[in-house]
This record gives structure tokens, sequence and C-alpha cells, in this order.
């Protein structure tokens, strides 16, 4: 019995080593591998392997936390994955959920999992620079004048 | 209110002090009428531990004090753009108002009022009641807030408010600021600027009317007896809008 199970262990390993060496030179070459920026800083706020299988819990976790309770812990909020993994354009300014190149969709786009979270979230770490389109003054004078006309 | 000087700590040859002494001994029943710009900053508020949740001692509130806000100021209007990054007025129709400047008159005696009107931040919010999803909630300490992740976008809420409070985002946005998220689909309204109350700062609407406005708004703790907000509160009549309906806001307004 023992002895069996030993065979069927050996010629599964075997089977394994073969299969691996027949699909490592493909996943060096042919197939595209995503390749995300560095973060900033030393490392990430848990074990890469760790973070790649579970940021979605740990994000929807601190969002009830904080949405509904107040609690602004930095550790797993989104602002600070967005600070530490903000990628420079051409133009040396984080670039937006927009580009392919952002650190989230480096790794979405490839695994084909869509992200909601940028429809409402900035996706750069100060957020659009929003002087030049909300028109500064102005565009209150016009919503005023429009609340005048409402009475 | 009169107030007897004979009551004041003053002495001979100590004018300034004494004066000083009698300012802070009438402070608690006169703050406004002898010193609006100090008082109008304090709240006595301090920044909640980062880890700590929201408390349910507290209950935030404003007061409005209607005599002093003007109808050709709209500082608290813009400040609330410009905090949360709401996008330029496109489609005056349905764009996102979180805070507006309401003028009103007596056609009778032509008597004429303005006054902000945002989220009044009730203790009994309607919004909340009829939200299908429970998006739409009261935070511990008074904040009604929607959670835009579970919002569906029905629309119950702005029907049921009675203040017009909320607005639709009809259209995608990309340019949010970072502690304000919004996006198309959901409703949103004044957060009671809940990032910055989270941190011990004074909504943005508020610390514009006293820097750029003319002083009219006061914010603070409404449980905490010895808040200037629970003072003035005590001692003045004050009003809420609609207070017949019985939803408690947490907006006060005075002289309205």
């Amino acid at each position: 019995m023992i002895g069996r199970v030993v065979r069927n262990g050996l010629a599964a390993a075997a089977f394994a080593a073969v299969a691996a060496v027949a699909v490592w030179p493909a996943l060096a070459g042919d197939v595209p591998v995503p390749a995300p920026a560095k973060g900033k800083g030393e490392a990430c706020v848990a074990d890469t392997a760790f973070m790649r299988r579970n940021h979605m819990t740990m994000l929807k976790h601190q969002r009830d936390e904080t949405m509904h309770e107040g609690i602004r812990t930095k550790q797993f909020s989104l602002k600070e994955c967005i600070a530490c993994h903000e990628v420079s354009g051409p133009d040396a300014k984080p670039v937006t959920i927009e580009s392919p190149d952002h650190f989230c969709r480096s790794c979405h786009d490839y695994a084909a999992v869509s992200i909601d979270c940028f429809e409402c979230h900035a996706s750069t770490p100060g957020g659009a620079d929003k002087s030049a389109d909300v028109g500064g003054h102005d565009a209150v004078a016009q919503l005023s004048a429009y609340a005048k006309g409402l009475k | 209110m009169t107030i007897d000087p004979k009551t004041a700590p003053a002495k001979a040859g100590e004018e300034g002090v004494g004066r000083r002494d009698f300012l802070r001994a009438v402070a608690g029943f006169a703050g406004v009428a002898l010193a609006p710009g100090v008082t109008l900053y304090a709240y006595g508020a301090e920044a909640r531990p980062l880890d700590e949740p929201a408390s349910g001692k507290v209950r935030w509130g404003m007061l409005v004090d209607v005599s002093r806000c003007k109808p050709d100021c709209d500082a608290c209007v813009s400040a609330c753009f410009k905090e949360n990054g709401l996008s330029a007025v496109t489609r005056e129709a349905t764009d996102a108002q979180w805070i507006r400047k309401v003028n009103i008159s007596d056609p009778k005696t032509g008597a004429a009022k303005s006054l902000p009107v945002m989220c009044q931040h009730c203790a009994e919010p309607p919004c909340v009641d009829v939200c299908p999803t429970g998006a739409s909630f009261k935070r511990a300490d008074g904040i009604v807030l929607v959670d835009k992740h579970i919002c569906i976008g029905c629309r119950y809420c702005m029907m049921a408010c009675p203040y017009k409070a909320r607005s639709f985002v009809h259209e995608p946005h990309s340019d949010q600021v970072p502690h304000a998220p919004r996006g198309k689909g959901t409703v949103e309204a004044c957060t009671m600027c809940v990032h910055r109350v989270d941190a011990g700062a004074m909504p943005a609407c508020v610390d514009a009317c006293a820097t750029t406005g003319n002083g009219a708004i006061i914010f603070g703790d409404l449980n905490d007896p010895n808040s200037e907000i629970a003072q003035r509160i005590k001692t003045y009549a004050t009003s809420q809008i609609r207070a017949d309906l019985g939803v408690d806001p947490g907006v006060h307004y005075q002289n309205l």
C-alpha cells in the first residue's frame, strides 16, 4: 500500500518535472507576462505573493471600514497604493488609468479582470488638476445665477 | 442682552488685563456679540487616531447665522466645489450641487434673506429610510453619507430628501480628487467634508465662510454642552428648516 503511494508520488513528480521543462521556455519567450513597475520604498505592505492573491480583499475590507466607521489607517488604503505605485509618463507626470503603463492596469489587462475602482477614485496621487476645468469662480457664478433664477 | 460692566474684574491701572478678563468671563454668553472673529474658528475638536472609529458620543452639526450671510457672497459654494473636485458647470439642470445659496424674500414686506442650504445631516434621515441597498447611511457621529460602492443609482433618496440636498452623477468623470471619489450612476451629497472632520479640521465651507466670507457658519459637536455651537443653540433662538417634519437636522439656522 505504502509502496504504491510512493510509486504514484514519484510518477507524479516525474510528470511535473517534464511538464515544467516543457512549459518554462514558452513562459520566458512567447507568452507576454505582465511587468508591473516597481513601487517606491523598500517593500510593499505585505509579501508580494500575498499581495498578488489578496490585495482585492484587503482593499475591500479597508473600504468598508473607512466608509462606514471612519477608520483611516494607511496600510491598506487605496490612496497609499496609488501614491506608492505611481508610474511616470513621458511628461514626467504620473499616468492615469487611461495609460496601459498604469500599475493596476499592467496586470489587470493581462488577467482580463476589469476594475471599476477608477470610475470614481482618482488613479493618480494628486488627482487631476482641477483649476483648469472647474473654471474657478465663473462656474460657481453660473451656478449661483441659475440657483437665483429658480426662486 | 445687556452686560453690566461693573461685574468685570477690572482694576485701576490694569485696564488692559481687566478688559480681557471681562471678555473671557462673558464669552460664554456673548461670544458672538463680543468676539465673533475669534470664537468662530474654535470648535474644540482634535484629530481622532487613524484606527479609531467615529464616535457615537459626538454629533457634528453646523449653525448658520443668516443675518451675517450676504446674498452676493458664495464663498462656501466655491470652497465646496474646489475641495470636493466637483466638475465644471456644463449642464446647469443636472450638475451636482452639494451646497447652494438660497435667497428668500417676503413679497409683503420686502424682507430678504440669503442662506446656504446643504445636506442637513438629519438624526432621522429619510434618505436612509428609503434606500433599498443600505448605501445611504448615517455614521455614528451623525454624518449622513452615500456608500457609492453599493449605491445602485435608483435615486429614491433624492425623492425622499425634503431639502433637495442630493445630486445624481449623470456623466462619467475622470478628474476626481483623491479624498472625494465620485462617479457616474451614483447619488452624492454634502459629506460635511468627512475627510477633513476625521483629520480634526472644519468643513471647507465653514473655513471659507470664516476667512473669505462673512463668518456666518460655525461647526461643532452638538452633543458637547461646552462647544460653541451647543452654547449658541442653547442661548439664542435658532431653527431648523422644516423642523415640523421631525427629522431633526444637524444644521441649525439663527435669525432665519
